[in-house]
């Protein structure tokens, strides 16, 4: 199969990066080659074969459902790119 | 004691325990090294005020009984250092100061060691030749026009460069490695699970490891003793007893069976990658092991079988980035989606991008059976050709690259020929298990070339003490001359 200008279009407003039109021709090339590439596993009938989930073969722990952390708003606005006092913000939502 | 920062880490450490030469004076003697060495590009920050409070500290109450007492250590710009800036090689956290300090580093301050500065790689560690990153390209000390390998780039060119006496890198395909192969030093990706990803910026969570670059396997021993260890803050931390690596290392490999695996060669591979697997081969047979044929017949799907597991995983990781919470925010756009997708846009290099919408685009409704269910099927016949290799062979050898170092630029423009510089490394990931890359000789342009050890799950142990007999005997001496300063 072959990605088209505008699958790869929608495939960029699905993870939110706006893309160049100056630069969609070269980025339909390289996915495509990159896709030709991956697609070699068609080769291989997988049909008996169960999805390996887990390297380590052991489930998850679990923990005791408690509060260990907190107190650190300050810490995390920290790093914020915009913020007013205790709160992130972000551009106009709602009008 | 000029000479003291071209020694091995545990020279290094002798010396300071001996008292041969204080902290201060070994952590003045990389700042002048790394100083001297701007034009390798190897750092994207350095701490030396704090390094040089912190080796003070130590010559005034020097405790010895540490693994890493009173050295100074570089480490990749991946791992998250409490108040100093932390940018995985992204312009994206080109502003991002922790507030928290992984796992991993924590552990070797905990061990006595101070940071020194943080190490370039490429962008989100996405990349084979640290040209990715925002900050640069490394440049390999071993020439003036190399690839220093990647993504662990700044780590392998800072150690090869007498600019830290060992360091740290991540692996998720091959990323410490193949940089490891290209500058003719030591490097350990560990068994999935013995290293905390905790406060790494992440990549692909379920094959992302953290492991020690060094100059010798001893040192390599050290380093890994000192930063592995169960971590409750990650989930698929495996919790056991912690094993002393560098007390336990021993040259006796009589008997032991080495793995050859039919399938590691491919077309127009130089003839002495072949020469020098073969030498590797020689060495472990004159030292008592005995060589067995096997076959990992599913070995050429793993590359493609990487291509969509890890960016798949990249792209629910890197969702993050929102220009919100924390990192670089575009000031484009009228609306919160489009300051969303111009943050994103901006923020982001081409390779980062790339790999995000290979991940979208393989996880999005109706393509999620073709791609991501049918690489991890085709990911457990990768580790059941491992499994069943490991009922007959204690460890198995291997070219660490099809090549050695390349030009910078030379591969910028092809994608998939970067990607298949991975080929040898990428099976080990998606298996979880450990490998060792060791120098084992040079090509005919005097490139470094390495020899990858892999070992059954959580047997380092097993694959260092053959490393560490192999370095014996071998011969190998990496010899760079500093042209850079």
């Amino acid at each position: 199969m072959s990605l088209d200008k505008e699958k790869i279009k929608h495939v960029a407003k699905l993870a939110r990066i706006s893309v160049d039109e100056a630069k969609v021709d070269s980025l339909t090339k390289d996915l495509n080659s990159i896709f030709k590439f991956i697609e070699q596993l068609n080769e291989l009938n997988t049909d008996k074969v169960e999805p390996l989930t887990s390297i380590l073969n052991q489930s998850l722990r679990s923990r005791k459902d408690e509060i260990s952390d907190g107190k650190i708003r300050e810490k995390i606005l920290k790093n914020s790119p915009k913020k007013n006092e205790e709160f992130f913000v972000v551009p106009k939502v709602v009008e | 004691m000029s000479n003291i920062t071209n020694q091995s880490l545990s020279e290094i450490l002798e010396s300071i325990k001996s008292k041969k030469i204080s902290s201060l004076e070994l952590t003045q003697a990389y700042i002048k090294n790394i100083e001297n060495a701007k034009k390798l590009n190897a750092f994207v920050t350095t701490t030396f005020d704090q390094a040089l409070e912190n080796a003070k500290k130590f010559d005034n109450k020097p405790n010895n009984e540490q693994l890493l007492s009173g050295v100074p250590l570089a480490v990749k710009d991946l791992f998250c250092t409490e108040n100093v800036k932390t940018t995985a090689g992204s312009n994206i956290l080109n502003n991002f100061v922790p507030s928290y300090e992984s796992t991993v580093t924590k552990n070797l301050w905990n061990n006595g060691a101070f940071l020194l500065g943080k190490l370039n790689c490429d962008e989100f560690a996405m990349g084979s030749s640290n040209e990715t990153s925002f900050f640069g390209n490394v440049i390999n000390p071993i020439g003036d026009h190399l690839v220093p390998g990647g993504s662990s780039g700044g780590s392998s060119s800072a150690l090869a460069a007498d600019l830290t006496p060992a360091t740290i890198g991540t692996d998720t395909g091959g990323s410490i490695r193949q940089p490891a192969s290209f500058t003719g030093t030591v490097g350990l990706k560990p068994t999935y699970g013995l290293c905390s990803r905790w406060g790494i910026v992440a990549f692909a969570s379920s094959l992302d490891q953290a492991g020690p670059m060094t100059k010798t396997v001893n040192d390599c021993s050290i380093m890994l003793e000192a930063m592995s260890g169960f971590d409750e803050k990650d989930s698929t931390s495996i919790n056991k007893k912690k094993e002393t690596y560098s007390k336990n290392l021993k040259d006796n490999i009589k008997g032991l069976k080495i793995g050859i695996p039919k399938e590691y060669r491919v077309d127009n591979m130089p003839k002495e990658i072949d020469q020098l697997w073969e030498k590797g081969k020689k060495i472990l047979k004159n030292l008592g092991a005995k060589l067995i044929d096997i076959s990992l017949p599913h070995t050429k799907y793993a590359l493609p079988t990487y291509y969509i597991v890890a960016p798949a995983e990249a792209s629910s990781n890197l969702a993050r980035y929102d220009g919100v919470r924390y990192g670089y925010r575009s000031q484009k756009g009228k609306d919160l989606i489009e300051m969303y997708e111009n943050t994103r846009s901006e923020g982001f290099g081409d390779e980062v991008k790339r790999r995000i919408l290979i991940g979208t685009y393989v996880l999005s409704s109706g393509y999620y059976d073709a791609y991501y269910l049918k690489a991890q099927k085709v990911r457990q016949l990768i580790k059941k050709d491992f499994d069943d290799s490991f009922t007959k062979v204690d460890a198995i050898l291997t070219p660490s690259t099809p090549s050695s170092a390349f030009k910078i630029g030379e591969k910028t423009n092809d994608p998939v020929s970067m990607y298949l510089n991975d080929i040898f490394t990428v099976p080990v990931n998606l298996a979880g298990l450990p490998a060792l890359s060791l120098p084992a000789g040079l090509d005919k342009q005097g490139y470094p070339l390495g020899l990858q050890l892999i070992g059954k799950a959580l047997d380092e142990q097993k694959i260092l003490n053959i490393g560490y007999a192999f370095e014996k005997n071998c011969g190998y001496k990496n010899e760079i001359k500093k042209w850079w300063s």
